[in-house]
């Protein structure tokens, strides 16, 4: 079955703040639901499926629910890391299809900043069956993706110097973004001068650590048509999961060999179509891979894709997270995700800054990254359009 | 060996053998003896033919490295370690695992160099398998 024009994303909001003390993570959840349903001109009342992931507190949608005080005919609790809120809309429009619910709300909501979990955090790693193999060895979360950059490195000649160029397109964006946790412009220098965290990753290959949150509302063709906002269809979506394989360690690819090409099907369209791109930037690394797997270039050439501004919007090959993405604006929760939909959205409806508003931007796609790049992750990418 | 924490490790049905490996000196790995592969990480069932039909092998304890990275300072227990290498190696048998290259300048360590395993041990019963490059061993 295919959902291509079977669901609107009707609602989109971001949580202006990137330090929220003194507020609940479900507090949280609450404001960027309102703040996503006031965008779409619907209620709470109108909700009857909600979404929600690993960073939701409790028993997940089940406690989110009542907390809400939502009255709901389906929930869905993937947790797939940052990759979450892209498959819950991929969920959503399938419940939609099947006629199981017409509003759906999907929200994100995190606080390591305030509480001082720091980058990566805490995990939910306790019981895993691979923990003492393979989260392991002082293995942080920017080591696992440093190794990928590494070997990428090493099979492709990519540098440190091509890497930078996606932090220096980011940084260019969040300059106009006035929410941005970080708005200075950088050059490939200062990146490279930056600490280095996990060699060859430097500070300023790192996305930011911020409180905040984001919320989306998916609705049936039905609702959207009685609405006065402009809704983004959703054309293509495609899932991987991507592990080991007993061993078989592959850093060098991720899910989105799989997940886009099944996006890109469903949707009818080609890497050449798309105008704008959301990519999961939790570090460059993340980027240059996600760019390759994608076919947005050839495999290998990412590093040349991204050099000479081929980032930067308005004008660039390819115009990316030009909300300054999780590298300098927001990357709530350690895992952001719902933000790579919601600048997309903002494209689409040609809301972006002006700075950065892509012209003619009628197709956009947002991809998202969960877990570790290459060894355990889930890989989501969705292809959304300006109509149907 | 090194100066890089132990850790407590956690120990079940189906990887106590490993780990009783680690302490006798040996890389012990269970393999498939319906397809052959090497089971990694240890568990009950062959993940390639699902097959529970396992038998415990020696490895060779070679291997050469397939990526690392330098971490400058680790989190928790890490903290003091740095900077430490973190590295994906190629077992001679075939899987890729985690593990730590000790006993070598970090500067030192490439991709593609051939290690061999390191049973580190502390003053308890806990031992780790790392690995240190074969030239330095
Ligand atoms: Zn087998």
């Amino acid at each position: 079955m295919s959902v291509r024009g079977k669901a609107f994303i009707a609602g989109a909001y971001e949580h202006p703040l990137r330090t929220i003390p003194n507020k609940t993570v479900q507090q949280v959840h609450a404001e960027v639901a309102a703040g996503a349903l006031a965008d779409a001109g619907l209620s709470f009342s109108d909700i009857d499926a909600y979404f929600c992931a690993g960073d939701a507190p409790g028993f997940g949608a089940l406690s989110m629910a009542e907390y809400l005080g939502l009255q709901l005919t389906h929930i869905d609790n993937t947790e797939t890391g940052g990759s979450s809120y892209l498959l819950h809309v991929q969920h959503a429009a399938e419940a939609i299809a099947a006629g199981h619910c017409h509003v759906a709300l999907i929200t994100l909501a995190g606080l390591p900043r305030s509480s001082g979990t720091g980058i990566g955090g805490a995990g939910r790693f306790g019981s895993a069956p691979e923990i003492s193999f393979e989260n392991f060895f002082g293995l942080s979360i920017v080591a696992g993706y440093a190794m990928a950059a590494r070997r990428h490195m090493y099979e492709f000649g990519t540098t440190s110097e091509q890497l930078a160029e996606i932090k220096v397109a980011a940084a260019s964006h969040a300059q106009h973004n006035p929410n941005a946790f970080l708005q200075n412009a950088v050059t490939v220098e200062e990146v490279l001068q930056s600490k280095m965290v996990a060699d060859p990753l430097h500070m300023l290959d790192c996305c930011v650590v911020t409180d905040g949150g984001g919320a989306l509302v998916v609705v049936s063709p039905e609702v959207a048509r009685k609405l006065s906002r402009q809704s983004v269809p959703v054309l293509g979506t495609g899932f991987a999961v991507k592990h080991v394989n007993n061993g078989r360690i592959d850093l060098t690819h991720t899910g989105a060999v799989v997940s886009g090409p099944r996006a890109f099907a469903e949707a009818g369209l080609t890497p050449s179509d798309i105008r704008y791109a959301s990519i999961y930037d939790s570090f460059t690394i993340t980027v240059l891979t996600t760019l390759e797997d994608l076919g947005f270039c050839e495999k290998g050439k990412g590093g040349e894709f991204v050099s000479n501004g081929g980032l930067q919007a308005p004008f660039g090959k390819l115009p990316f997270n030009t909300d300054g993405g999780g590298l300098c604006n927001n990357h709530p929760s350690n895992r952001g995700g719902i933000t790579k939909v919601i600048e997309a959205v903002r494209q689409l409806r040609n809301e972006a800054h002006p700075a950065v508003q892509v012209p003619n931007c009628q197709f956009a796609l947002a991809h998202g990254t969960g877990g570790n790049l290459a060894t355990r992750m889930g890989s989501a990418t969705l292809i959304l359009g300006q109509e149907v | 060996m090194s100066f890089l924490p132990l850790a407590d490790v956690e120990i079940n049905n189906e990887t106590q053998p490993f780990w009783d490996g680690l302490r006798n000196n040996t890389l012990l790995l269970p393999r498939c003896t319906s397809c052959t592969s090497v089971v990694w990480y240890p568990r009950a069932h062959c993940p390639v033919c699902f097959s529970t039909e396992l038998k415990w092998e020696e490895m060779s304890g070679r291997g050469t490295i397939y990526s690392y990275s330098i971490v400058a300072k680790g989190n928790g227990r890490w903290k003091e370690s740095g900077p430490y290498v973190v590295a994906y190696i190629e077992l001679a048998e075939g899987p890729r695992i985690l593990t730590n290259i000790v006993g070598v300048a970090p500067s030192e360590v490439q991709i593609n160099m051939p290690v061999t395993a390191v049973f580190d041990s502390g003053d308890d019963a806990r031992v780790l398998l790392r690995f240190t490059s074969v030239s330095s061993s």
